[in-house]
């Protein structure tokens, strides 16, 4: 017990492993901010491109999506991080980790925004386009607003995907949280580093992952 | 050289496709035999504490929701990293295979448990009313009337679940465990060539592209469940 | 009356859901074969009469008998008061991943224990005793409302029981289906069963019920033979909700 105690709740350890943890935490976060709008604006654009007239988009759409979910996201980090160099393009950790995240989560959010979109009938299409809105006022003011309220569970539920997904930038060595954790546990043989860096995302995600429970169960009702 | 022939050197090397077929194939089955085996368990567990969270005892559903909350909060990677290093130095020593298909079968099991859950308290009030007035019995109800119905609505979230927890067996590359991922970076450093990455790369669409064309196939059979 | 044992019979039944008084002691005695009508205004309790009837509701005093016999208490074996007395929703409550066959046999194989081609031979009598037995492979989303209903009728009469409680049975129903729905309750009046109804049916109720009882705010206000309820109700509650609901 002891012993249990010792490897992963070591307080000592942890205090002294917390100043490069939360310069850790603090790339986390930007990682977050940058990568979580983007793969989002990436994701409604591949919807909205997903719903137009001219087919062969349509179709594209469909494989860029299905493409990138049958990659696993960190298979594609290793590719844009490994493997783009040896065509020349050498990217920082940072850009490397936010393209592949970009990449990866834009095609999740793609297809949940799709479905929002389909969801809405085509009655509602017809009232905007009836009042003289253009296709593209139709779809920001009319289409839009309605499609991502209805898919706002499964939209929520990716963003927190998309936020734990940022841990893998530590496989590519950008210092975010989990970077310094495992840092620090190598230097001090100590696992309680990690498991600081668990409650940290604990203590971050906890609120969200009960925020989505109270959307599905708000949705359903 | 000219840049096609370039590109396809850096990327599609004849010889070194010819030389890492074996060990992709083999990273292959190993991606297979275990996202089979923590798709299998991650279910299996994940129902049965749905099952026992119907129960209602208050002790129970608190343990359950606490560890649902919290596997679910936590990236992966995380637990797969606290689970390998910790391990050990307790006197606990686990394969890196053994840590990956723990971890990621309870991750898997914590959704499924929350999904299935949910499908059960979607179910109408009246069907317990219904079954209940005919004299069946709460674990007969559950069981013939309850369940089918939960199950049912619960498919798609459980499949497009299923599959992403599946892909995250790559993440045992970073403990050794020798799948797809594994095989393609060590054969990188090997040769010093792109190629054996692009072969994992496509080995995991090959893999898996069927699989997201399914869920996308199941999302569509039982859409008319969601409305 | 006759001084026959009452086949079933409350004594001060009484269900509060937490301050709120729905049940305020009841008193009351049901003879085999009778039809008794329950009439009162929404929120009076008449559900939670029913559901106490078949303890789907657990009352918090007072005493349920069956034929003479105390079926309250925790130790009683609910599922066979509830084997004998069925219920009929207002919702329906179809299983809708079982066909109309599967929705009246689950019970007789599960809780009578019948092997499969015994529960079948049941469940198709049922279902012909309410006209639905060509039915009997559809499931629930491809039958009318008024199918609907007489297959939950038939999931009740499966399991052969002593009284059948029908909470609303026609109130979700098109008017033109109301019919069929009514015809099958008449049926069994004449088969001989007892009958707890509640409904808006009057017009039923004055050609079909023996004895129609008012609720009010939990309680029983007036109860009588329905010539004397409709035509002569003694209490002004009774005439007012009666010429509210236009009867
Ligand atoms: N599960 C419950 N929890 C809290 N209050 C309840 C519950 N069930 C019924 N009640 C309350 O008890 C009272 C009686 O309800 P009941 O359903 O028996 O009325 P009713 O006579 O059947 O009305 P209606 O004609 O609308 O069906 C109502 O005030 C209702 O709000
Ligand atoms: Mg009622």
């Amino acid at each position: 017990m002891h012993a249990l105690v010792d490897q992963f709740f070591n307080v000592a350890i942890m205090a002294q492993a917390m100043p490069i943890m939360l310069r850790g935490l603090g790339w986390t976060l930007v990682l977050c901010a940058v990568a979580v709008p983007c793969s989002f604006l990436a994701g409604v654009l591949i919807a909205v491109l997903g719903t137009v007239r001219f087919a062969p988009v349509r179709w594209l759409m469909v494989i860029y999506v299905d493409l990138l979910r049958s990659i696993p996201p960190l298979v594609l980090l290793i590719l844009v991080a490994a493997a783009l160099p040896f065509a020349g393009i050498r990217l920082s950790p940072f850009a490397a980790v936010l393209l592949a995240l970009t990449l990866n989560a834009s095609s999740f959010y793609g297809e949940i925004v799709r479905a929002g979109i389909e969801s809405i009938g085509t009655g509602q299409w017809h009232a905007a386009r009836s009042t003289g809105l253009s296709y593209a006022q139709s779809l920001v003011h009319v289409i839009l607003p309605q499609a991502l309220r209805n898919v706002l569970p499964d939209l929520a539920s990716n963003t927190l995907e998309v936020i734990k997904l940022t841990a893998l930038a530590s496989v590519v060595s950008f210092q975010e949280l989990l970077y310094s954790a495992d840092m620090a546990r190598s230097v001090t043989y100590n696992s309680s580093p990690i498991t600081l860096a668990a409650l940290i995302y604990l203590i971050f995600l906890w609120p969200l992952v009960r925020l989505i429970g109270r959307l599905e169960h708000g949705v359903k009702a | 050289m000219d840049g096609g022939a370039a590109f396809v050197d850096a990327f599609f090397k004849p010889a070194l496709i010819a030389r890492y077929a074996p060990e992709i194939v083999s990273g292959v089955g190993q991606t297979i035999l275990i996202a089979s085996t923590i798709v299998l368990t991650g279910l299996v567990l994940g129902v049965t504490l749905a099952l026992i969270r119907s129960l209602r005892l208050p002790i129970a559903t608190v343990m359950i929701v606490i560890f649902a909350d919290v596997l679910r909060a936590v990236p992966p990677l995380v637990f797969v990293l606290l689970v390998y290093f910790g391990l050990p130095n307790v006197g606990v020593t686990l394969s890196a295979f053994a840590v990956l298909w723990l971890v990621l079968s309870l991750v898997l099991a914590a959704f499924v448990e929350e999904i299935v859950w949910a499908g059960i308290t979607s179910v109408a009030k009246g069907q317990w009313d219904a079954a209940r007035s005919t004299g069946l019995n709460f674990a007969t109800t559950l069981r013939d009337v309850i369940l089918p119905q939960a199950l049912r609505l619960s498919i798609p979230p459980l499949t497009s679940r299923t599959i992403a927890i599946t892909k995250n067996t790559a993440l045992g590359s970073v403990i050794g465990v020798p799948e797809i991922l594994n095989q393609a970076t060590s054969a990188v450093s090997f040769s010093g060539n792109a190629t054996p990455l692009m072969m994992g790369a496509i080995a995991y669409v090959v893999l898996f592209l069927p699989v997201v064309i399914f869920g996308r196939w199941v999302e569509t059979r039982f859409a008319w469940r969601r409305a | 009356m006759t001084t026959d044992q009452p086949i079933l019979e409350v004594r001060g039944l009484q269900k509060q859901y937490g301050r709120h008084v729905a049940l305020a002691g009841i008193d009351l005695k049901i003879a085999a074969g009778e039809l008794v009508f329950v009439i009162g205004p929404s929120g009076s309790g008449k559900s939670t009469l029913l559901r106490c009837l078949n303890r789907l509701e657990e009352p918090d005093h007072g005493q349920i008998l069956f034929e003479g016999q105390d079926m309250s208490g925790k130790k009683n074996d609910l599922n066979l008061l509830r084997q004998r007395v069925g219920m009929v929703f207002q919702a329906f409550n179809l299983y809708p991943h079982l066909t109309a066959l599967g929705n009246v046999t689950l019970a007789v194989r599960k809780v009578l224990r019948k092997s499969r081609e015994a529960a079948d031979a049941i469940g198709l009598a049922a279902l012909r005793q309410v006209g639905l037995v060509e039915k009997a492979g559809s499931y629930p989303n491809e039958l009318s409302g008024g199918q609907q209903q007489r297959v939950g009728i038939a999931r009740a009469l499966a399991l052969e029981p002593k009284v059948v409680l029908f909470d609303e049975p026609t109130s979700a129903l098109d008017p033109e289906l109301v019919r069929s729905v009514l015809e099958v309750m008449r049926d069994l009046k004449r088969a001989g069963m007892t009958m707890v109804v509640v409904s808006h049916e009057m017009k039923f109720a004055r050609e079909a019920a023996d004895r129609v009882i008012f609720m009010a705010e939990g309680a029983i206000v007036e109860q009588g033979p329905p010539e004397e309820i409709f035509s002569h109700a003694r209490e002004p509650r009774t005439r007012a909700f009666l010429s509210q609901v236009g009867a």
